[in-house]
């Protein structure tokens, strides 16, 4: 398995992909499709950017403006960062733990197949006579009365992404407290397991508020009930309570990940355990805590009185010191370290000044009184592209460096690596940091135009270049993966790391490791390099591995719940839509019997056979 | 670990001189269910509670309809209170007995737990059909009325569910008998079955209770 790699037609690897329940594929099919919906949701931000280039552009048009920064939007956070992260937590956490694999295997496939299946269904509204325009917000009443079908789709598209989503992070929980290996306590756990298992509980208890505020929209849209209806006694503001209760935690589910990915390549290229460990883990419980404590800091204008406002100021503003405890770590743990600059490395390097300017930033924003002049400007858009792109995407570069040769058994190349950082870093402040200012200046978001000699001409180009560089340096990485391919294969643990994913063979087994591993420690692999051989000493003798079957019922249940949500957009206009729901449900629950009327016991993998392998 | 565990049906069977204490979590998938099920109905919480204040919120903007006194009858509640409390005791019973290993007494108390859900669903059938025929309080003529259906709804939409999954459960077990590869399915749908129930207590309180108080 492991030397002899068997030339494979492209027909049967995509049927593997198809049936994998391998948490190393389904992480793989997350980056795969988590990478188109970037790439999709970077050319929206080109265009929107383009039309912003000049005064009263008219590159596109209003309507098109309202769909291109909805998708943008809706788009880079639920299809895009979030699945690129759990493609990261599903290929990598487990490795990290010593297990095999995920506790549900097989929700893992039918949690991929529902994201990928929403946002294809949210992205083909395209097609379908427009894209929602309401802003990835989807405020009622302005949702509830945009015509068409857009809003439909992004409702029943965003509906299945984020079952699929509450799946995954259940099954992340599950899998970090009961499969650990021999040794590896919870005080031992990689920073990024440890993100990956707070990031899942905020996503447990954050996106049921979202489905359920989901549901309200689409009866309210499909079937005249009267949640958001003024004139019947519905209220709108519960659409944005709903809405940021899920929403405020979204922020840090995008951002915590990158916390623990940083947390992992400071330390491998400062050759030093991580500052304050301890302190770390707790930071990253009182951020989550505090997460949910906040977000009707997103509604201090709405009008929810003195004293509302002032609670959630505080709680926003309390936020500050568990991300500071977090950022002096990080400066503690270079502090003497003996550091290699390489392109992880030097995202690390330029996430600590941007997410801290996007703090900052924040903390200003968290001021009640100074909110009422920021809210709804650039200032706030500034802000946030901050946090998310300085911490998120920033993260997920490191990491997609970091983590690749594991991956993809192949090296990047660190020359186009560092030519990509610096386009991209440089692009980023060029693009958002001048933002600030045309928010001071009184720059409203989401305007399609704005208006000749009122002083925002100059900023206003700057930040349309600066988006341009952005977009070469996805190119860069794009080259740079596709000519990774034709090189040969990457070392084993490249970067000198200190935690168990690589302290497997490269590619890794699918049953990933041959022994049991023993954790002797924090940094479990840095210690067996200073202490033993550098080599992970087996819990036990060898034994069969048990194993699962792979299946296609993650994605014909996936198919079925989109075809009635097909029907379910369009059951408005005649039969057939209510047509298509039967069907697709009466195709999605025989499935799910099928699933529950067959025994499925697995399989084991013979111990003699393992032995043949390497270790 | 799992790599102590045969393969196969039979090695799942249960030895009757040496029954497991926990038969639903005697192997290494019954633990991660048994975790599983609890987390998950973690998050079903957070959905209620959504649909518990968007029903607060709204439960006096009646746009002229029906108020909550004038709707509201305790008997039936009551009664349907009555039937589905009774049913959550009942799988208690049928878990009782599966960890006794006795698979016929189980199933029994399995098909009681499923008809008392049966009836409670009836009884609910019943009194949206009285408010929709005899008050014209329907979805939507009021955000009231959203609000209600919604939350009573999605909770008699959990019954539906949980009643589909118990007869699938049971038909597919009733000529397997009990192993511990199916004990794990009772044991997590026991598990959805109290939350169901636990959920119905609080719309007792606060949609019923409360409402008759104003």
């Amino acid at each position: 398995m492991s030397t002899t790699t068997q030339k494979r037609s492209l027909g049967t690897v995509i049927w593997d992909y198809m049936t994998t329940v391998d948490h190393k594929k389904v992480g793989v099919l997350y980056l795969l499709f988590g990478g188109i919906f970037f790439l999709m949701a970077g050319l929206q931000a080109l265009i929107i950017r383009t039309q912003l280039m000049t005064p009263e552009n008219d590159f596109v048009s209003a309507g098109l403006y309202n769909e291109l920064i909805t998708m943008h939007g809706t788009n880079m956070l639920f299809l895009a960062a979030m699945p690129l992260f759990f493609g990261l937590m599903n290929y990598v956490m487990p490795l990290q733990i010593g297990a095999r694999d995920l506790a549900f295997p097989f929700l893992n496939g039918l949690g991929v197949w529902l994201f990928i299946f929403g946002g294809l269904l949210m992205n083909s509204s395209w097609f379908f006579g427009g894209a929602p325009d309401a802003g990835w917000t989807n405020y009622a009443p302005l949702s509830v009365q945009s015509p068409g079908h857009g809003i439909n789709f992004y409702v029943l598209g965003l509906q299945l992404a984020g079952a699929g989503t509450i799946m995954t992070g259940i099954n992340f929980i599950a899998t970090i407290v009961l499969m650990r290996g021999p040794g590896m306590t919870y005080m031992r756990m990689p920073l990024f397991t440890w993100t990956t298992l707070v990031t899942s509980i905020l996503i447990l208890f954050a996106f049921p508020a979202f489905t359920i505020a989901l549901f309200l929209m689409q009866f309210d849209r499909m079937f005249d009930s009267a949640f958001f209806d003024i004139a019947l006694g519905g209220n709108s503001v519960i659409w944005q309570h709903l809405f940021w209760i899920m929403g405020h935690p979204e922020v840090y589910i995008l951002v915590l990940p990158a916390f623990g990915i940083f947390s992992e390549v400071i330390p491998t290229f400062s050759k030093k355990r991580l500052f304050g460990y301890t302190a770390m883990v707790f930071a990253t419980f009182l951020i989550a805590f505090l997460g949910f404590m906040v977000w009707a800091h997103h509604m201090f204008t709405v009008g929810l009185g003195p004293v509302a406002n002032a609670l959630f100021a505080i709680g926003t503003m309390a936020i500050a010191v568990p991300t500071g405890i977090k950022i002096f770590n990080w400066l503690l743990t270079m502090w003497g370290g003996s550091i290699k600059i390489t392109t992880p490395m030097l995202y690390a390097l330029g996430f600590i000044p941007s997410f801290t300017i996007g703090g900052m930033t924040g903390v200003m924003l968290g001021s009640t009184v100074a909110d009422y002049q920021f809210h709804d400007t650039y200032f706030v858009v500034a802000h946030f592209h901050y946090v998310i792109i300085g911490g998120s995407v920033f993260g997920i570069l490191a990491a997609v460096h970091y983590w690749w040769p594991l991956m993809f058994n192949r090296m990047l190349s660190e020359k186009l690596g560092k030519l990509e950082f610096w386009l991209f870093f440089s692009g980023f402040h060029l693009t958002f940091f001048i933002q600030h200012f045309l928010g001071l200046m009184g720059m409203p978001r989401r305007y399609w135009v704005f208006l000749e000699n009122q002083e925002l001409d100059l900023g206003n180009l700057i930040s349309t270049l600066g988006s341009y560089l952005m977009g070469l340096a996805v190119i860069v990485l794009l080259i740079n993966v596709v000519t990774s391919y034709f090189k040969g294969p990457a070392p084993r643990d490249p970067w000198d790391g200190r935690s168990l994913e690589w302290s497997v063979p490269n590619p890794t087994p699918y049953y990933n490791f041959k022994y049991t591993p023993l954790t002797r420690g924090l940094d479990p692999l840095w210690i067996e390099k200073m202490e033993g051989d550098g080599k992970i000493k087996p819990a036990e003798p060898l034994h069969d591995i048990h194993m699962p079957h792979g299946s296609i019922l993650p994605f014909l249940i996936s198919l079925g719940f989109t075809i009635a949500s097909f029907g379910f957009i369009y059951q408005l206009d005649g039969p057939h839509g209510r047509i298509l729901i039967y069907i697709g449900m009466a195709f999605a629950i025989g499935c799910m019997i099928v699933r529950s009327l067959k025994d499925d016991y697995g399989y084991n993998i013979p111990k003699e056979e393992l032995e043949k392998e390497d270790d | 670990m799992s790599h102590q565990e045969a393969i196969g049906r039979n090695a799942h069977k249960i030895d009757p001189n040496n029954i497991p204490a926990e038969p639903a979590r005697a192997t290494a998938e019954g633990k991660h269910k048994h975790l599983g099920i609890w987390i998950f109905l973690g998050s079903e919480t957070v959905l209620f509670a959504s649909l518990f204040g968007t029903y607060i919120a709204l439960k006096n903007s009646t746009a002229g309809g029906p108020t909550t006194q004038e709707l509201y009858g305790l008997e039936l509640v009551f009664l349907m209170t009555l039937l589905l409390l009774t049913s959550s005791l009942t799988s208690v019973y049928a878990i009782y007995h599966m960890k006794n290993n006795n698979f016929k007494k189980m199933q029994l108390w399995m098909g009681i737990t499923g008809l008392l859900g049966l009836a409670f669903l009836g009884c609910e059938i019943y009194e949206f059909a009285h408010y929709i025929t005899d008050y014209g309080f329907t979805f939507r003529s009021s955000a009231f009325g959203s609000a209600f259906y919604a939350l009573v709804g999605f909770h008699g939409g959990h019954v539906i569910f949980g009643l589909s999954w118990l007869i699938v459960l049971m038909a597919r077990n009733a000529k397997r008998g009990l192993d511990t590869y199916n004990a794990p399915k009772y044991n997590t749908f026991a598990l959805y079955w109290h939350f169901i129930d636990v959920v119905w207590v609080f719309i007792f309180t606060v949609v019923y209770l409360m409402g008759m108080v104003g």
